[in-house]
């Protein structure tokens, strides 16, 4: 065999590898190992390349990958649960600026034809990827406002970019890719798609950001493909591909656990009237406050408690304490179990990892569809850092979360909101759930307030 | 089969195997699977390897090694942020 036959050979070892690991991360029992068949499969494709390629400036690209991984290993291994989607939107971003940085390279060696479309494809789309994704990392970070931002002309704006990008990559094709114009084209071409990014992720309100998150993701992916197809590497091209149409699909099924179509997720701020939010009913309505003691007694006499776990828990690293509360109530013979929403915390499965982080046994975490029936036969909810995933306001038409599913919690008997402040939930709507007769609150930090309820239910 | 023809047969290949792997998925899985598809992406590394080693010129040299520390922190930085996601799974299904 020749030298190629041996590198496409690994390459195509490589190739399966990284489609077993997405089959293996389908199922919770196999997860684990799928991720590290596809991290194996990825460092055989880097020394694959190291080995087999004639590269100039060979210690400068090692050194840049001792960088890169010294940066992302520390990083990945402190960030604390709670930040993880944050951070796997700003590893997507750079992923797109890596592959759209390898277009420009590439650009003059890229001939015409096909190879050519592809590589102003990959500026496109890596551009828009990479600022998009650290426009989303900002509103998670909530460095920037949650949200929805619509600025003066924002569709005129949005559109403008984009045909700007196309006509100024049609510049750069009619050039071949070389000369002055040319690069001139491309880097234009890249600010452009740059400014789209920006402009497609500002309308999206908070909520929706993780779907946001998979379909940049998903537009890496296709980046990457493009550039395997420019720089005939078929690992690249199955690779981003598979991500690619993976990722679209993904997007599909969080889209429709949220229950509304991917277009008015990220559109529907764009058409207008979803943006009012919390100025509606005033949020100076009297609500009933409770002490950790009453919420102790409620709990003790109840027959079957259920609690709603969201991101003020997780914030507030509450997991732990939550558990304990969970134990001393079965000890006293009350029925606990969890109902987590599809999208409790800031993603899909969030709070599932982090109730596991806390060791809830698994039995006791129910899904929506499971736990939807049982509210009206249950004594106690209580609701710890969760809004918008029970606020009612889903079920009519006309607010920002309209057509979400929702946890059915006012049907229970009573229902204990803990809560830092009345400030709204993600959506930033008013949960008219606050104000019901049979609701009371306990205002403080979600671990401090359920310490006192666990004080309190020892003492009684 | 000519060499373009053969990377859209991939291609297209491809897309069906990548819809085919993830239809299946748990609600609960969603998040490591997006994570994890996000870490193989980062493969993207290969490309900015091959094109900073074949670069000639200071600011070509300069883009391909920057090319190359952000798709490294996209692969290594997703590998093991998946795997410490799905660290608080183990034993689960043993419960």
């Amino acid at each position: 065999m020749t030298k190629q036959n041996w590198v496409d050979l690994a390459y195509l070892v490589a190739a399966v590898c990284f489609i077993l690991a997405l089959k293996g991360l389908s199922s919770p029992r196999t997860a684990r190992n799928g991720n590290l068949l596809g991290a194996f499969g990825a460092a055989l494709a880097v020394v694959t390349v190291l080995v087999s390629a004639d590269l100039h400036h060979l210690p400068l690209i090692l050194g840049a990958i001792l960088v890169g991984a010294a940066a992302a290993v520390p990083t990945s291994r402190r960030v604390p649960m709670t930040a993880m989607p944050q951070l796997v939107a700003l590893f997507n971003g750079v992923g797109g600026g890596a592959a759209a940085i390898v277009a420009y390279l590439e650009l003059p060696h890229a001939g015409s034809g096909f190879p050519l479309v592809a590589s102003m494809f990959t500026i496109v789309i890596g551009s828009i990827s990479f600022s998009g994704s650290v426009v989303t990392f900002l509103k998670l970070q909530e460095v920037i406002t949650t949200r929805p931002v619509v600025l003066p002309g924002h569709p005129l704006l949005f559109g403008g970019s984009l045909l700007a990008a196309a006509a100024l990559s049609v510049v750069a094709y009619a050039q071949h890719g070389t000369g002055t114009v040319a690069t001139a084209a491309a880097l234009l071409t890249a600010a452009a798609s740059l400014a789209a990014g920006v402009l497609f992720v500002l309308p999206v309100g908070g909520a929706d950001v993780p779907i946001v998150i998979s379909l940049l993701n998903a537009f890496t992916g296709l980046s990457v493909a493009a550039s395997g197809y420019v720089l005939d590497n078929v690992l690249l091209l199955v690779a981003g591909t598979l991500v690619g149409a993976s990722g679209t699909l993904l997007t599909r099924l969080m889209a429709q656990a949220m229950g509304r179509p991917l277009t008015s997720t990220l559109f529907g701020a764009l058409r207008g009237g979803s943006t009012a939010g919390s100025a509606g009913p005033g949020s100076d309505r009297p609500v009933r406050a409770a002490s950790p003691d009453d919420v102790a007694i409620l709990l003790n006499y109840a027959h079957r408690v259920i609690v709603v776990p969201g991101y003020g828990l997780a914030v507030a690293q509450a997991q732990h304490t939550v558990r304990e509360l969970a134990d001393l109530l079965a000890e006293r013979d009350v029925e606990v179990q969890y109902g987590i929403h599809p999208v409790a915390g800031r993603m899909p499965g969030h709070m599932n990892v982090l109730l596991a982080e806390a060791n809830v046994p698994y039995d006791q975490l129910k899904e929506m569809d499971e736990v939807n029936p049982q509210f009206a036969t249950t004594d106690v909810v209580l609701v710890i850092g969760a809004n918008d995933v029970v606020n009612p306001a889903a079920r009519q038409p006309g607010t920002p979360i309209s057509g979400m599913p929702i946890l059915d919690v006012d049907q229970a008997q009573n229902v204990i909101f803990l809560k830092r402040s009345m400030r709204p939930g993600f959506a930033g709507i008013d949960n008219e759930l606050l104000y019901q007769p049979n609701t009371s609150l306990l205002f403080g930090d979600a671990k401090e307030s359920l310490t006192k309820v666990v004080a309190a239910l020892k003492a009684l | 089969m000519s060499g373009g023809m053969g990377l859209l047969t991939v291609f297209v290949l491809s897309v069906f195997v990548g819809f085919e792997v993830v239809s299946k998925v748990s609600t609960t899985l969603h998040t490591p699977l997006m994570s994890g598809a996000n870490a193989i992406h980062g493969v993207i590394l290969v490309g900015a390897i091959l094109v900073t080693g074949s670069a000639s010129g200071a600011v070509e040299v300069t883009l391909g090694l920057v090319a190359t520390v952000l798709a490294t922190v996209n692969m290594v930085g997703g590998f093991v942020v998946t795997d410490r996601m799905l660290e608080m799974f183990k034993g689960k299904s043993r419960v």
